[in-house]
């Protein structure tokens, strides 16, 4: 088959097969219709080279494939270059298209038409519009774009049998002559209308394929398209009220700062209670407790015992504290499994109801300050729940430097969902003085620490610019089943990190080097902090787990003070073994040894600071001076770090007008 | 004049956006240089939320200091 050097994931299609692609903007009900369409024979596997996983099962002879969600074909990310090559090698695409943001949607409808393809358009959320008082006339849509039109609701099931029955009425859709004549040209070279296409519209990769270089075409292009759409959509679509509704108000005031921090705070506030409570309380206290430590420990331990005594160093490394069979099993589905889950669930309600987009928008001015871009907000909530699972998360920021500095802020300064437990256990009692001072450090460290690489990093931080969708009631299957494949992907990606993490730590212990490290650590815990020499044994065990080394402060005898400074410091400490693995894993070598070094020096750099501030200041009382007075020392140095930022653009500003 | 000048439920002309990859992009979601597109919501110091019919779409600030409206 001609079109076989330009797909990078080989799915197998019999020989009179098809091969049927799912195409559409993100959000549009696609997932349903790759559920309908291929049933429960589903296969899920990687795309080379990307992070992302492409769905695709089989309907008699042909092979449905979906792609992610996007609203062009191009190079611009992942997402895209997925999509566009598998568009390229289809047969035929069926395109969801979302009825309420026709103007929108059509854009990519248009594009696909472009390649050439066999298209059929299945106009989807029809109801929706109708409520909103848009009205479509279905036939002039489907004359004008020249493929077939079916108006579906795809959550009630409305209209899927009726596009699975028309599949094979799909057909190359009307294009620009304009752009027609130019692709001939174009044609004649590479064998492809649609890789003349992307060629024409510049596309570095699909050039480079064919040895030629990209075209620059792509504005021009790109604006006859926009016009012909608009063009389209005037046509077909008859507005009878504006859809003012309670949505649309809701929408707003969830983006007014004035409204939305409240709705933010009240949203992060019921989060707080469903997951740090019911989920890290009650759940967790069944599946780690009851579960994993009352029946799977006892079991394997029992079951390996027979064979290897549990002294043995075998022993140890199997089944000992942190054994291969213990530890990584229990950590990852007892603890974390239940907090993922959980994180993940309020993500994707977020998500489907349209609400994260207007989050985004409303923290993207207090982000910006630390360079990155609303964006930013998605890994930084789920660090709450697990620091890992953040760290992986931030591949879909726009720039590896936003990359850069969301890694290394959620290693120094997120306290996963796991450790915040132990340490609100540990400082509530303490008083709100206390609380107060925990919360000043970590964050002002967040805030100078994210200044501070913002203006020293070389490279420019991506800007928001992102689609607002309509407000909407989320259906529970769907952010049900996302949550389920997110978890799942989670867990599988991760586990084997823990399980190598285990290796190491159980390996150190029977070789006595974590006992060294314990040694060495001492006279700083001792000497710089005013600790006990018992609470570098605890740093150096929220290495193991992060929750492992707080728990292990609260058997230590200390004042509030020792104990503030304690948690100050184990807080920014570095994160536990299977965040470093992820670290080592996303980063290079050397970034990542420069991460974690930094984050050791800045954990009892600050907690030592804190130490002799409260020698200063020893009441509760004085605890509030010392925040006060971290405060203070923070502000300085942003206002410094500013200052040096705007010099030194202020100097390469110059040095471009001398040139 | 530029678009983080524009103030809530003002409309404006989009000029010219500098950015090759923002203004392909913008294009995408229907907010092309030469469209007439409605202030939605200004967030103070922060993002511009604009909208054109149906569409809403949020642009950094800075961004929006670069693009050219009138």
């Amino acid at each position: 088959m001609g079109h076989c050097h330009n797909i990078g994931m080989h799915i197998e299609v019999p020989q009179d097969g098809k091969k049927i692609v799912l195409v559409g903007n993100p959000n549009t009900g696609k997932s349903v219709f790759f559920n309908y369409l291929t049933g429960m024979y589903v296969d899920v596997s990687n795309y080379p080279g990307t992070t992302l996983e492409i769905s695709h099962g089989r309907v008699g002879n042909d092979v449905i494939v979906d792609t992610p969600g996007v609203y062009g074909i191009s190079s611009f990310n992942d997402e895209e270059r997925v999509a566009r090559d598998i568009i390229l090698a289809a047969d035929i695409v069926i395109n969801v298209v979302n009825a309420v943001q026709l103007e929108r949607d059509l854009f990519l409808t248009q594009q696909v038409i472009d390649t050439g393809v066999p298209v059929i358009v299945a106009l989807n959320m029809i109801d929706e519009a109708e409520r909103q008082g848009v009205e479509i006339n279905v036939d002039l849509l489907s004359e004008l774009l020249g493929v077939p039109v079916i108006p579906t609701v795809a959550i009630k099931k409305k209209g899927l049998d009726q596009v699975k029955n028309s599949i094979n009425k799909a057909r190359p859709g009307r294009m620009d002559p304009e752009l027609k004549e130019k692709l001939n040209t174009m044609l004649n070279r590479v064998g492809s209308q649609g890789e003349a296409l992307l060629i024409l519209e510049g596309d570095p990769a699909v050039s480079e394929r064919h040895g030629l270089e990209p075209e620059n075409l792509r504005e021009e292009i790109y604006k006859r398209r926009r016009e012909r759409v608009n063009s389209t959509v005037r046509q077909v679509v008859k507005e009878t009220n504006n859809g003012n509704n309670f949505a649309d108000t809701l929408g707003r005031l969830m983006i007014r700062p004035a409204t939305g921090i409240p709705i933010l705070i009240l949203a992060l506030y019921v989060m707080y209670k469903v997951i740090g409570v019911f989920v890290a309380g009650t759940i967790v206290g069944i599946t780690e407790e009851t579960i994993m430590q009352g029946i799977y420990e006892p079991a394997v331990k029992d079951f390996v015992g027979k064979f290897i005594p549990e002294e043995s160093v075998m022993g140890s490394i199997l089944i000992g504290e942190f054994g291969l069979l213990t530890m990584p099993f229990t950590y990852s589905l007892g603890l974390l499994l239940p907090l993922v889950v959980g994180f993940y669930f309020f993500l994707s309600l977020f998500e489907d109801s349209g609400y994260l987009p207007r989050i985004a928008t409303l923290v993207d001015r207090v982000l910006s300050g630390i360079g990155l871009n609303g964006r930013a907000i998605i890994p930084l909530i789920l660090g709450f729940g697990c620091v890992t699972m953040a760290t992986i998360v931030t591949r879909l920021l726009g720039s590896e430097r936003e990359r850069r500095i969301a890694i290394f802020l959620l290693g120094l300064t997120i306290p996963c969902s796991a450790q915040l437990g132990v340490i609100l256990g540990l400082l509530a009692p303490l008083g709100w003085q206390y609380v107060l001072l925990y919360v000043i450090t970590v964050s002002s460290v967040f805030v100078v620490v994210g200044a501070i690489m913002h203006s020293t990093l070389s490279g420019k931080s991506t800007d928001l610019l992102i689609d607002i969708p309509p407000l909407r009631l989320p259906r529970l299957d769907n952010v049900v089943k996302k949550t389920a494949v997110k978890s799942y992907r989670f867990i599988s990606e991760a586990f084997p990190l823990f399980a190598l993490g285990a290796l190491i730590i159980s390996t150190f212990q029977v070789t006595g080097i974590l006992r060294i490290l314990q040694n060495l650590l001492a006279p700083l815990t001792v000497g710089w902090l005013n600790l006990p020499a018992e609470a570098s044994t605890a740093f150096i065990m929220g290495i193991v787990r992060r929750d492992f080394g707080a728990a292990g402060l609260a058997e230590l005898p200390m004042g509030a003070a020792e104990t503030v400074v304690a948690l100050i410091t184990i807080t920014l400490f570095v994160p536990c073994i299977a965040s470093i693995m992820v670290l080592f894993k996303e980063r290079s070598i050397s970034e990542a040894f420069m991460m974690w070094g930094g984050s050791w020096i800045i954990a009892f750099l600050v907690g030592g600071t804190a130490a002799h501030l409260l020698k200063v200041f020893d009441t509760a009382s004085g605890a509030v001076q010392a925040a006060a007075a971290i405060t203070a020392a923070a502000a300085v140095i942003l206002v410094f770090s500013r200052v040096t930022a705007r010099n030194k653009l202020k100097k390469s500003s110059a040095a471009v007008a001398n040139d | 004049m530029t678009l983080d000048t524009v103030k809530r439920g003002q409309s404006c002309r989009i000029v010219s956006i500098p950015d090759n990859g923002v203004r392909a992009q913008a294009i995408r979601f229907g907010i092309s240089e030469g469209e007439i597109v409605v202030c939605d919501e200004v967030i103070p110091a922060g993002p511009i939320v604009l909208r054109k019919r149906r569409q809403q779409i949020a642009l950094g600030r800075k961004l929006a200091a670069s693009i050219i409206v009138e």
